[in-house]
């Protein structure tokens, strides 16, 4: 099993050096490079500083030493310096963006999924009863409507006409004008009480599976969930270092709640097609009617054995879906103005900052793979057939 | 109904004749045994039918927009076809007697119909007015406001600062409570414009023909690559085996993991990106991608089947088993991934043009982004002709395409089938 997992942890780095290679070599073909433009091909700039920059950037090094330079100097975070923001360096930047993308993304891949298999499970056990063709061409429409135009009806709707929710950016200057803290410290907060909340639900989660009388495991799970929930209220309300925070997060939770809802709605009905016809298939096996036969309830049959193999196969998809999220997330923070790697790494395309264009792209290729990596993991523990042979 | 769905026995097609002749039965045979199964799924029926309304939009613009110079060509293209379907038809030989004239009758009388269109409408929009880039509006219809303080019906009323810009016809100032005759773009629907005009006078129904040109091309041309691309990298990484098989196969899981969005959204600080690129690009990534991971797995099942054995065994080179044998195999698979490229493809276009990035001078993601940029997206309804014609044609073709290639899921893997 580590085994296993290291093994795809190699792969992917192996991976990902291929990725970054691909990308040096992009850079290197570019057909006008930047520094000729900006230097050598510039009447402002005399022949000998434009030589001199040329040196000092070690372009006039063969391509072999340049590679390797690029290749050290990214693993050590080292990304040069920023031509839009200038004394900035790229990794500052970067380091400020990432945990922004990585709360909406770590939101809606969760919410998403389990929204998706919840409705198609639902949806493949009323099969032929009314409503079937609505819910269906609904979720077509959804998983091919056009993504911009239906976040800005969307912003139209409850933004504007509602008025339920703030238009886009992260944050309501107005409340932050004297904050104590800045904008980043408090979004670092909002994320690890995420993510810690998040580990101890699926601990909770994973370890009630255990649990074969369902009473008790339905006991066991509420006082859990209801603790964390405690521990929540606890956190922000009464301690001091929460109850400080507690009115800026809020201000950023409650930017965030639109695009989480875009994303969600735009990426779950890919999982709920995949989900019903992959229970439909399960549904036709043998042992479930077996476990008919044998006369366990309805909701066992369905949670419990159709649900639980048809789940195999759009586990699966998900490798193909966080590729997927990872765009609705750029053109979602583009079209909100979210200041994340999305909207990064456009401003960055259309400002011509290539050092920060770059840089983000990496990352967006680092997040990917390493979603990869969290999805291959997932597949063992629920593929026994993975977690006993390690193929 | 059964008799529909149950495949006709070769020896009763194939009948007798040159060898060309019993291909030719044998593949109208396949076809219409194709047809019939995919005419009984609803959803793809509709889906075909936009497409081709779709079709029919991006074909007969060229035919509206310029006189006689393009439309006398197009009427005798169109013209031509019913005469060409009634000679080809009796030499398909056998295929006459079985009465089959539902389809060339189609094809005369859609043709039939297009020349009267032809005839009818060709020319009828004058460039200055209608082209889609370029064209203007030179004389919207007067409205007629009048000037208050408090807006509440922005249809009859103007408010007093507004009144500013405008005049009286004699050039005096406007006043409170004057009625105020002016110009205004974009105009709603009217007679002239069937769909409205957008912000600089351009004719909304004329762009989304346009638009619609531009989609099919870059769909058909990224599919085809798409198809070229997999077929053949599927067919080679099966049949070869080795380090080219895995070679493929870690690129695709490389191009499959990356979001392809943002690759484009790079590339395109690097290149000028015009449609044709980025349909090629689409098309290279989705076949060397994900597409190739299917079809290879669907050409090591045809690889191991008897008569790849036999061909070979009866001399046949690797390039004539890939090619003759192997590859005819895998097609109907590619088929269906042809239809989802054109989907993505589709929705990728578009949201690059309304990012902005991409060159080209019109397309429905660029009609999109003008009316965001000029802040029509929170009006809501009261610019309806600028918000939703050209978000709807996106989503409604993208669409058609998906479910056509549902349907043809259903034809081509029994599985999916009856239950």
């Amino acid at each position: 099993m580590i085994r296993y997992i290291a093994r795809r942890g190699a792969q992917m780095f192996v991976l990902f050096i291929i990725f970054l290679t691909l990308t040096f070599l992009l850079l290197t073909a570019l057909p006008g490079d930047t520094v000729k433009q900006r230097f050598a091909t510039n009447p402002n700039v005399p022949p000998e500083a434009a030589q001199l920059a040329i040196e000092r950037l070690g372009l006039d090094k063969p391509l072999w030493e340049q590679y390797t330079s690029y290749m050290w100097n990214f693993f050590r975070g080292d990304f040069g310096f920023s031509f839009l923001q200038y004394p900035r360096p790229v990794s500052d930047i970067i380091l400020e963006r990432l945990p922004r993308t990585l709360v909406l993304f770590l939101t809606v891949l969760v919410s998403y999924y389990i929204l998706g298999f919840v409705a198609g499970k639902f949806i493949a056990w009323r099969r032929g009863r009314r409503g079937e063709h609505a819910i269906t061409i609904g979720s077509v429409f959804l998983y091919t409507v056009f993504y911009p135009w239906f976040a800005l009806m969307l912003i139209w709707f409850f933004a504007f006409y509602a008025d339920v929710v703030p238009i886009n950016k992260f944050l309501d200057p107005q409340e932050w004008v004297d904050a104590p803290f800045s904008s980043n410290h408090v979004f670092m907060v909002i994320f690890g009480v995420l993510l810690v909340g998040g580990i101890v639900a699926l601990t909770l989660w994973i370890l009630s599976r255990r649990i074969r009388d369902p009473a008790r495991r339905k006991r066991i799970m509420w006082v859990g969930y209801g603790a964390l929930a405690m521990v929540m209220l606890w956190f922000w309300y009464l301690s001091d270092f929460g109850s400080a925070r507690r009115l800026y997060a809020g201000d950023i939770l409650h930017h965030m709640i639109l695009p989480v809802i875009t994303i969600t709605l735009i990426s779950f009905a890919g999982i709920m097609l995949l989900t019903r016809s992959s229970m439909l298939e399960t549904m036709s096996e043998d042992f479930i009617l077996t476990a008919r036969a044998k006369g366990l309830a309805e909701k066992t049959v369905r949670d419990r054995h159709a649900a639980r193999t048809a789940l195999l196969p759009v586990t699966t998809s998900l490798v193909i879906a966080v590729a997927t999220v990872i765009d609705g997330g750029i053109i979602t923070e583009t079209v909100y103005s979210w200041p994340g790697m999305g909207e990064l790494l456009f401003t960055s395309v259309v400002g011509q900052d290539l050092n920060l264009a770059i840089a983000a792209f990496s990352f967006v290729g680092v997040m990917a793979m390493v979603g990869h990596l969290v999805v291959d993991i997932l597949y063992m523990f629920l593929d026994p057939r993975i977690r006993v042979t390690g193929e | 109904m059964t008799d529909l769905l149950e495949a006709r026995p070769v020896t009763d097609v194939a009948g007798k004749g040159s060898l060309w002749r019993i291909r030719a039965n044998l593949v109208w045979a396949g076809a219409t045994n194709n047809w019939n199964l995919f005419r009984t799924n609803r959803v793809g029926i509709v889906g075909l039918a936009i497409i081709l309304f779709f079709a029919l939009m991006a074909l007969i613009h060229p035919v509206l927009m310029s006189g006689m110079r393009w439309y006398s060509g197009a009427a005798l293209f169109v013209l031509i076809w019913p005469v060409v379907a009634w000679m080809i038809w009796p030499l398909l030989g056998r295929l006459r007697h079985e009465r089959r004239v539902t389809l060339p009758l189609t094809v005369g009388i859609a043709a039939a119909l297009l020349a009267v269109a032809g005839v009818t409408l060709g020319g009828v929009w004058d460039a200055t007015t209608y082209h889609p880039v370029v064209g203007n509006e030179a004389n919207p219809p007067v409205l007629y406001r009048t000037v208050v303080n408090e807006v509440t019906d922005p249809d009859t009323e103007m408010s007093i600062r507004e009144a500013l810009v405008y005049s009286n016809a004699d050039g005096s100032p406007l006043q409170l409570g004057d009625v105020a005759e002016i110009r205004e773009q974009p105009t709603g629907p009217y007679g002239r414009h069937w769909l409205g005009t957008d912000p600089l006078g351009r004719d909304i129904l004329s762009q989304l023909m346009k638009g619609a040109q531009g989609a099919f091309l870059l769909g058909m041309v990224a599919a085809l690559v798409t198809v070229l691309v997999a077929t053949s990298v599927g067919a080679v990484a099966a049949y070869m085996g080795g380090w080219i098989d895995s070679f493929f196969m870690r690129l695709a899981d490389l191009l499959l993991m990356l979001p392809a969005l943002a690759i484009f959204i790079v590339m395109s600080s690097v290149f000028h990106f015009e449609l044709w690129h980025l349909a090629i690009l689409i098309g290279m990534l989705s076949g060397f991608g994900g597409v190739a991971i299917v079809l290879k797995s669907q050409a090591l099942a045809v690889k191991v089947k008897p008569f790849i054995e036999a061909a070979r065994v009866a001399g046949g080179s690797t390039f004539r088993v890939i090619t003759v044998h192997v590859i005819p195999n895998v097609m109907p698979l590619s088929l269906l991934y042809m239809m989802f490229t054109v989907t993505g493809a589709i929705q990728t276009e578009a949201v690059l043009s309304f990012l902005g990035l991409l060159n080209i001078d019109m397309s429905w993601g660029l009609m999109i982004e003008l009316a965001r940029n000029q802040g029509y997206f929170l009006t809501g309804m009261r610019f309806w002709w600028l918000v939703f014609p050209a978000g709807l044609c996106v989503s409604l073709l993208a669409a058609a395409f998906f479910l056509v290639g549902r349907a043809m899921d259903e034809v081509i893997n029994p599985r999916l089938r009856k239950r």
